[in-house]
């Protein structure tokens, strides 16, 4: 279960690569390791070290370990339906990512861990990375008004009624759902009976 | 109904249980397949000590860490610890399950279609992004987070809105040597893969519906490369020839009520797509991707990029490829045949009928995608096939596709592979991957380079 929150200020991270997909955010051989051991040790474990698995000046998030915010390109999350990828960068501290667009599976799991994934088109993303001039500065992200705010700049981002209102909440889905337990119980009667095809048993 | 619907709407319909004012859809859930990287879902439902609410829907399979040599292998403890744990949840919460032992086990989304489980008509989810697969039946399917498979595990339904509809028509003859995968990673190429974002797609005309069962799987699977959560077939006679007989499938008047229902599952005529592209069959080659996304994909006669974009360039640098290039000839170290994309029988038939009486030049891994692929294949011979080759031929499981069992590529080593992913470090950290069908696979084998498939095929049918 996630907090509900509706503003988050902090710092923004530019990390400028399109189609980074969820084997990038977390390889597979780490996730057999429990949450409760925590994930942020695992976030870009690849990409951020060389081969020898010593950290790399060159990746931003090696020199900026006090981020909140990511701001990268098309296709974030693309991939594997992993939730770990999700669990490495709120592990990490991460509320926001902001980027043109979002593997769809990812962008859930997101959502269902309390960080906001924030659809901007390219040319608002560039009038924010060049409002912070180069240099990590806060951002001010609001789920009332949908923008993104930074120093005189301020961009509108994309979402869902749906997914904005569980941020907000920090909803947890099964117990909403326990509430229509009635409601779904009445559905599946109402299946069995028109569609036995439709269970597996029937075929036993 | 006077509106033209299209399937999705068709079966969004008939599984909604309840609306939302924000629009999201509360959805039954036919069939949840889990497999040993649910641990956290099953972690979540026993935190709040909440039950699996309908066991008798909920199958266990064991695949992603599958040790694909069963008996040579020392098992990694770690890879022990991993599928105990989906054999203790199975256990526990009554769940039938197919571990390594079982004549049935196999990939997930190879198991689920033999076995009956998947039908037309259901909605079918699992926690893994390539249950778009089981779209191929007519069957609203698609993968989710953990979160989302513990809310099933729970309560047997999910939260979703409702995505748009695109439709990708193929029609026309594919030429000698050309499959479903080659038809994927061209509208990949073509679309991106962002293409199908938010999208359910629908696969039309004439080339899809001459595609066999396992083809269609094929697309539907590489859906998900293209941006699209959810792949779909009208379900038809091919489809209806697959399904009949097989274990759980309905029999005696729940088969004749089943097919009466499923007959009418299919887009209305003058239904209407947000989405809807043309690709002709005949113009499609055999194709491979030669970077690190799914997108970077080109005919076999092509030459590679020398654009200077960034992604580009990166990608060569990360492949060790020469900008401009011809893609036909690159070196390759190793080869792999298997994974839920191309592990079924008629892939390995593909593979072998290029594999016959040659020898591959390099080593290669043959996984086949079930227990019982692999015993079907035995009884047609193809395992000598790839032995006499000089391949390895193994057991079944997610194996090389995504190296959670071990079966890894080494780093800056170059692999031809029947896979899904060729994203960096997907098969092993530094690992090089070139995606592409079995016949493609198998040809690279025999000339130890990426290679046009055709001149392998004259004269022999698979």
């Amino acid at each position: 279960m996630t907090r509900g929150w509706t503003e988050h200020s902090g710092r923004a991270l530019e990390l400028a690569m399109e189609n980074v997909d969820t084997d990038q955010i977390i390889p597979a051989r780490f996730m057999s390791t429990p949450r409760s051991e925590g994930y942020a040790k695992y976030l870009f474990h690849d990409l951020r070290r060389d081969a020898d698995g010593a950290l790399l000046s060159t990746f931003p998030l090696n020199d900026h370990a006090d981020a909140t915010i990511l701001i990268t390109q098309r296709n974030f999350g693309t991939g594997s339906s992993r939730e770990a990828a999700v669990y490495a960068l709120a592990d990490a501290g991460f509320r926001v990512i902001i980027a043109p667009s979002f593997g769809d599976i990812f962008a859930g799991n997101a959502v269902n861990n309390g960080v906001l994934p924030a659809t901007v088109n390219e040319a608002d993303i560039d009038a924010l990375t060049a409002s912070m001039a180069g240099q990590n500065a806060d951002l001010i992200v609001s789920l009332e008004t949908l923008t993104i705010s930074c120093n005189s700049v301020r961009v509108p981002f994309a979402l869902s009624d749906t997914w904005s209102l569980k941020l907000k909440n920090g909803w947890d889905d099964i117990d909403l759902t326990l509430q229509h337990t009635p409601e779904i119980q009445r559905f599946k009667e109402a299946r069995r009976e028109e569609r036995p095809w439709a269970w597996p048993d029937v075929a036993r | 109904m006077n509106r033209a619907n299209t399937l999705l709407d068709k079966l969004w319909e008939t599984h909604e249980v309840h609306r939302r004012a924000d629009g999201a859809s509360l959805l039954w859930v036919d069939r949840h397949l889990v497999h040993e990287g649910s641990h956290h879902a099953f972690a979540k439902i026993s935190e709040r000590g909440a039950p699996v609410a309908e066991p008798g829907l909920t199958f266990a399979v064991v695949d992603h860490y599958a040790p694909t040599r069963r008996a040579a292998r020392l098992p990694d403890p770690d890879i022990v610890r991993m599928i105990e744990t989906l054999r203790t949840n199975a256990a526990t919460h009554g769940l039938k399950i197919f571990d390594l032992d079982d004549p049935d086990q196999g990939i997930v989304h190879v198991v689920g279609p033999e076995q009956g489980l998947t039908l037309p008509g259901l909605l079918i989810n699992c926690g893994d992004s390539h249950t778009s697969t089981h779209g191929a039946f007519g069957t609203l399917a698609f993968g989710v987070g953990a979160t989302e498979v513990a809310h099933i595990l729970a309560t047997q339904t999910i939260w979703q809105r409702k995505p748009k509809a695109m439709r990708i028509t193929i029609d026309g003859a594919l030429g000698l040597g050309v499959s479903a995968k080659d038809i994927a990673l061209n509208w990949i190429a073509k679309l991106g893969t962002g293409g199908a974002q938010g999208h359910c797609v629908e696969y039309a005309g004439s080339t899809v519906r001459n595609l066999s069962m396992e083809g269609r799987m094929t697309l539907c699977n590489l859906t998900i490369e293209g941006g699209g959560r959810m792949g779909l077939v009208a379900p038809d006679e091919t489809t209806f020839a697959y399904v009949k007989d097989r274990p759980f499938a309905p029999r005696g008047s729940a088969w004749d009520a089943a097919i009466a229902e499923w007959a009418a599952l299919h887009s209305d005529e003058n239904a209407q797509f947000d989405k809807d592209i043309t690709l002709s069959g005949d113009d499609i080659a055999p194709t491979a991707t030669w970077g690190t996304s799914p997108e970077q994909a080109l005919p076999i006669s092509a030459n590679l990029p020398d654009d200077k974009t960034a992604a580009t360039i990166e990608a060569l640098d990360y492949m060790g490829l020469k900008p401009g290039a011809p893609l036909a000839g690159t070196q390759i170290d190793q080869a792999f045949i298997g994974s839920c994309t191309n592990g079924r029988i008629e892939d390995l038939r593909e593979a072998a009928a290029v594999l016959a009486g040659r020898k591959a030049r390099v080593p290669g891994l043959v996984s086949p995608g079930s227990a019982r692929v692999k015993t079907q294949a035995e009884q047609e011979g193809l395992d000598t096939v790839f032995k006499d080759a000089g391949l390895d031929w193994v057991s079944s499981g997610c194996s090389m596709c995504v190296g959670m069992n071990g079966d890894l590529v080494d780093p800056g080593k170059r692999c031809a592979s029947s896979t899904n992913r060729n994203f960096k470090g997907r098969q092993g950290r530094g690992a090089r991957t070139h995606l592409m069908s079995p016949a493609m696979v198998a040809a690279a084998c025999v000339t130890g380079t990426i290679t046009d498939v055709r001149p392998f095929l004259a004269g022999r049918t698979p």
